[in-house]
């Protein structure tokens, strides 16, 4: 990254909104091993400048839809953080009133319309919203996210069929962190080139660097604008990490650190945490220095702060309500 | 009165998962065609330690960890089964089952029929149930009834961990789609597991508890509960038969009627809902069979008909316990 042709404002923005989302997860931690927070959690840490780039290229009246991974989407696509906590402290404020928990999120004023755990879930239902608003003439679209290891799923491929052939839009997102749970890539993709994939259907696909917001941004820009000029669907398969574990702070079970990455690959994909890197951009063309740096941490870590204390302080959802919302009334 | 074998102590105790782990290993041993497929099978946690040492022992094509495709992946199983293989298809939790549904039911549940006995689907399909924790409605299910639901499926259930071997055997020398569902509540659950290769037949019933009062048939989780609950209603009196269904398909419904001839009273506990399941084919067929038995309607307590919530205040009011069994078991025998 050089010189900027994006206003300081809009630099700023993207920053502070990356770094709300790792403030954010990375709160999360100390309540997780202290056993205040069950819900699992799978955090997002070190993919923010997906979610954020993404979304800055979206109207807010476009819809989006998340997966198992998606505070981080939630909270890009203007989702209410406050609710968002609640929820993972099981709380009736929460976004899902405590029935949902880290993995089952929604925040439909804000366009993001659930994110659930069953892989590739919600991938077909983001195809059907953009049905939907192509029948209603609507000048919008969709965006989904999944991770690498959902396009091993059969209904993936059919969504590409099935969005392409329909001439439907949507923004398929596929984050790229190398890894499903234990799987690297490499033993669960014949073919690791993702953006490969959608190609034979005709949809417009590119792979892009998923750790560089203002490409991230540029990227999901461009595809958008296929996407209207196209009538049809588009693919961006980012290339990024996560820097934590596959669920909750590391992969730690029976005891035992699992981790099954290399160390060495963890070392070399933390110097390019997305939001050190743009922290450099930003001070290199003068939009940041240290002491804004400290000032914008401490506001977050406020608002942070401030939402835990409103979720520990909210009520848990009542006994006898136990049944409420299996059908609307 | 519990069963229990004076002898126990100087045997080998083991916990449902490893029981689990053992059966599989030493099939695998014995019959050069078992083998393994499924998600996390080489993952650290070894599909919480079931599948421990067998990738280590028989290498990668038999203990074979697959992408994130059930469907296919299902398919493979059912399909290597028909050609001398004999596959156990893995799902580290139930509710990622749901993809596959196609292979087993349209397929493997009617292979041997459609095709009037001449081909079978030899195959093991183990699906884990993995609840509470605050995992919420994907991540919770208890799903047997759809798969007993369906003809050409066996569904087994143990409850322990010496059935958890002993079904896993049956299961793998059944010529049949086998549905095998092991519930993570009970894998810390130890008892006796002889060493050697032995079978617990399917379609069998045991006896847990020998008592007068009321028939308690209890599926996989619940005969734990279930048996809790005896306990603590013999100190009241009351005299509780438990019954461990075992298989889920097909049903001991002898087992049960001779039960219920003896106490007059029925109820079933399963930790799943209770509309169109396993436990109301157990109702409707007992109140038919022994009508004349009854001193009281058949009762059932399973979870209520609600998605698996989050909040611990609602898993808290979702789930049974032995607790439950007790104030079910007084409401049946106030009954007049
Ligand atoms: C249908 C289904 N199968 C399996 C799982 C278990 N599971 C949860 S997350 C995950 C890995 C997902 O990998 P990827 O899509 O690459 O996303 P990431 O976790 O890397 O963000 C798996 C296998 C699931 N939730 N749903």
């Amino acid at each position: 990254m050089t010189k900027s042709k994006y206003s300081k404002s809009f630099l700023l923005k993207l920053y502070q909104q990356m770094l709300e989302i790792r403030l954010f997860e990375e709160s999360l931690i100390e309540p997780i091993l202290s056993g205040e927070i069950k819900t699992p959690c799978h955090l997002y840490t070190g993919e923010e400048a997906v979610a954020v780039g993404v979304c800055a290229a979206l109207n807010k009246k476009d819809y989006a839809f998340g997966n198992h991974r998606s505070h981080g989407h939630y909270l890009a696509k203007g989702g209410d953080l406050k609710a968002l906590m609640s929820e993972i402290f099981g709380k009736s404020t929460g976004c899902s009133r405590g029935r949902g928990g880290s993995m089952h999120i929604i925040d439909k004023k804000a366009g993001f319309l659930g994110a659930t755990p069953i892989i590739a879930g919600t991938v077909p239902l983001a195809v059907g919203t953009a049905l939907a608003l192509k029948i209603k003439k609507k000048n919008r679209l969709t965006v989904t996210f999944f991770g690498d290891g959902a396009t091993a799923e059969g209904v993936i491929s059919e969504a590409f069929n099935f969005s392409a052939l329909h001439k439907l839009p949507i923004l398929f997102i596929c984050e790229n962190n190398l890894y499903a749970t234990h799987m690297p890539i490499t033993e669960s993709l014949a073919n690791p080139k993702i953006y490969l994939q959608p190609k034979t259907y005709g949809i417009k696909s590119v792979r892009a660097d998923g750790n560089d917001v203002i490409k991230v941004f540029e990227t999901a820009k461009k595809m958008i604008t296929q996407i209207k000029k196209h009538k049809g669907p588009a693919f961006i398969e980012f290339l990024t990490y996560r820097m934590r574990g596959h669920v909750g702070p590391d992969d730690n079970i029976q005891g035992t650190h699992t981790d099954i990455r290399k160390s060495r690959e963890i070392e070399v994909w933390k110097k390019r945490d997305p939001i050190k890197k743009m922290e450099k951009f930003l001070i290199k063309n003068k939009f940041l220095d240290q002491s804004k740096i400290k000032k914008n941490y401490q506001k977050i870590n406020k608002k942070i702060e401030q939402a835990k204390t409103f979720s520990r302080h909210s009520p848990y959802p009542k006994k006898n309500e136990l049944l409420k919302y299996v059908f609307k009334k | 009165m519990f069963l229990k074998n004076k002898k126990q102590i100087n045997k080998r105790f083991l916990s449902y998962s490893l029981a689990i782990n053992e059966a599989v290993y030493q099939m695998m041993s014995k019959n050069k065609s078992v083998f393994v497929i499924g998600q996390g099978v080489k993952s650290p946690w070894y599909v919480g330690n079931t599948c421990r040492d067998l990738l280590k022992k028989f290498g990668p094509k038999m203990v074979m960890d697959t992408p994130i495709s059930e469907n296919v992946t299902t398919g493979v199983g059912i399909g290597a089964g028909m050609v001398n293989m004999k596959p156990i298809v893995i799902f580290p939790r139930m509710d990622f089952m749901m993809y596959a549904l196609d292979p087993i039911i349209n397929e493997a549940a009617n292979w041997h029929y459609m095709f009037g006995g001449k081909a079978n689907a030899d195959v093991v399909i183990r699906a884990i149930i993995n609840r509470g924790g605050e995992q919420g409605a994907q991540h919770s299910q208890a799903l047997q009834s759809l798969f007993t639901h369906i003809p050409g499926l066996k569904v087994v259930m143990p409850a322990t961990a010496y059935d958890a071997k002993g079904l896993m055997i049956s299961a793998i020398r059944d010529p049949n789609p086998v549905i095998y569902i092991d519930d993570r509540w009970l894998y810390d659950v130890k008892d006796h597991v002889p060493q050697k290769i032995y079978s617990v037949p399917i379609g069998k019933g045991a006896i847990r508890k020998i008592g007068k009062d009321i028939t308690i048939v209890a599926i996989s989780y619940m005969v734990k509960e279930a048996l809790i609950a005896a306990a603590e209603l013999r100190k009241q009196k009351i005299d509780a038969e438990i019954i461990d269904l075992r298989s889920a398909w097909p049903i001991d419904i002898p087992l049960i009627i001779k039960s219920v001839k003896k106490t007059g009273r029925l109820l079933i506990t399963e930790a799943a809902w209770s509309s169109g399941s396993i436990s109301s084919e157990i109702n409707s067929q007992i109140a038919r069979q022994s009508f004349k038995y009854l001193k009281a309607p058949i009762e059932r307590l399973c979870l209520p008909d609600c998605p698996a919530p989050v909040s611990k205040i609602l898993e808290q009011a979702y789930y049974l316990t032995s607790k439950d069994v007790i104030k079910k078991v007084k409401n049946i025998l106030n009954y007049v």
